[in-house]
């Protein structure tokens, strides 16, 4: 975190082998530990949650049952009818995201959505996978959204590569926002809790002022579960945006 | 009051962020060497990276079975039942409610029957009563009539008595009368015939 005095606040973001020698060779960090307890909690919600299966649900069960209707409703209000077989998809999708962020805000835990290449992968998926359905229910029909309808025909070579880089740009987009989002919000925790660090090596005054970032910490933990939940929901909200697209006739 | 401590609060922590934001180039000062030295998510050369998605492939599509084959549909299991439970439960109070209109329209339909047989009641008795009462009134008209009709014979007779006792007593009065009067005694015979006439001539 704070090194002498200098911050460094990227540190945080790598990635270590964890379980020692097995999760050396198995290349398992923290980053894939986490993902198992995100997976954990997503799933201890659901069981733990529905085990009572009563008709008048508890605390527990609603909120199961909340959760379960909140992404149900977006995925069949988005989609469509079709939505209904999507609905697993976004639900593991939105809560495994949701469970990343949130566990990343734990002390001495990891936020895996931190890093591109997971949310890159995550993009990708829902790119490939709304890709796959276009073909499956559009056909060939497809590749004529690449060309807007009404436009003139002269302009087809301007507006094709321009739909195309749109296109193309889904998952890039979708997986930086999320990436940057996490990484903003952690960099910010760690430069000011540095600065208490630092502040407070600085006698009376220093500690006083010290509570300052501390002070500011605390929003941004607040900040933080907002955008946690915001950007699962943005990432949940466009994969069913692309996929209304992909099963649109 | 406690709006009060509420808002003495609110005014408290905004001091502490307000200071707190005013420390910010303090802190920039105390910490000139703040560095980033590259990114670790952009290192892909760090087997780990890669090593996280491969994982994170994996625990996705576990999580995603483990979802979609037993969790959801539990939760779904679940408020079908709910939904059923629901709609048995309306169903049965809709039955209900059913079986309670048609009773009060039995009710209503009994209620309407008793107070007409009430009413046909009534009016027989009130009918049977005024009959009764006419024959009542009948009976004693006719006993009334009867002793109307005995008590004018009887009034008759006495009166035809009295009457024949009129002209006996008048002759009788007549006789004396003259007698004192004159101190004759009138012809018996003579008295009557007069008194005869005079009293046929009253209509006696």
């Amino acid at each position: 975190m704070a090194a002498g005095s200098s911050i460094d606040a990227l540190g945080q973001f790598e990635l270590h082998p964890v379980l020692g020698a097995l999760g050396e060779s198995l290349r398992f960090s923290q980053s894939p530990m986490m993902m198992i307890v995100a997976a954990i909690v997503v799933l201890a919600f659901l069981y733990v949650g529905m085990r009572p299966a009563a008709v008048v649900p508890g605390r527990l069960q609603s909120a199961a049952e909340m959760c379960y209707d909140f992404i149900h409703n977006m995925a069949v209000d988005t989609i469509g009818p079709e939505g209904r077989a999507f609905f697993p998809f976004v639900f593991t999708l939105f809560f495994f995201i949701l469970a990343g962020n949130y566990l990343g805000l734990l002390p001495f835990s990891f936020a895996f959505t931190s890093h591109i290449a997971v949310t890159l992968a995550l993009a990708l998926m829902v790119f490939c996978l709304s890709i796959i359905v276009s073909l499956k229910v559009q056909g060939a029909k497809f590749f004529a959204h690449f060309m807007p309808a009404g436009a003139p025909k002269a302009l087809a070579p301007l507006l094709i590569p321009i739909e195309i880089l749109s296109f193309l740009s889904r998952p890039v987009s979708l997986s930086i926002r999320l990436f940057a989002n996490m990484v903003a919000g952690h960099v910010m925790f760690d430069m000011f809790a540095a600065f208490t660090i630092m502040l407070a090596g600085l006698g009376f005054f220093g500690d006083i002022i010290a509570v300052g970032p501390v002070v500011i910490n605390i929003a941004l933990m607040a900040l933080e579960l907002l955008v946690g939940a915001l950007q699962a929901y943005v990432f949940a909200i466009l994969t069913c945006i692309y996929l209304r697209e992909a099963v649109a006739h | 009051m406690a709006r009060a401590v509420m808002y003495d609060n609110i005014r408290r922590a905004g001091t502490v962020l307000a200071s707190s934001a005013l420390a910010l180039p303090l802190m920039a000062m105390v910490a000139p060497g703040a560095r980033a030295e590259g990114m670790p998510q952009l290192d892909f050369g760090n087997p780990y990276v890669i090593g996280q998605v491969v994982w994170g492939a994996g625990i996705f599509l576990v999580l995603y079975l483990l979802l979609s084959r037993s969790a959801l549909p539990k939760v779904e299991k679940v408020l079908s039942l709910r939904r059923q439970t629901i709609e048995t439960d309306l169903g049965i109070a809709h039955k209900a409610k059913t079986r309670a209109d048609e009773a009060v329209a039995d009710l209503h339909e009994a209620r309407r029957k008793a107070l007409a047989d009430a009413q046909a009641n009534v009016d027989k008795v009130v009918e049977e009563a005024r009959l009764a009462a006419a024959r009542q009134a009948e009976e004693m008209n006719a006993r009334l009539a009867t002793e109307i009709q005995d008590a004018e014979t009887r009034i008759a007779q006495a009166r035809g008595q009295a009457l024949a006792s009129v002209r006996e007593i008048s002759t009788t009065t007549a006789e004396t009368l003259i007698h004192q009067l004159s101190g004759i005694a009138a012809p018996a015979d003579f008295v009557t015939a007069k008194v005869g006439s005079a009293a046929a001539a009253r209509g006696l």
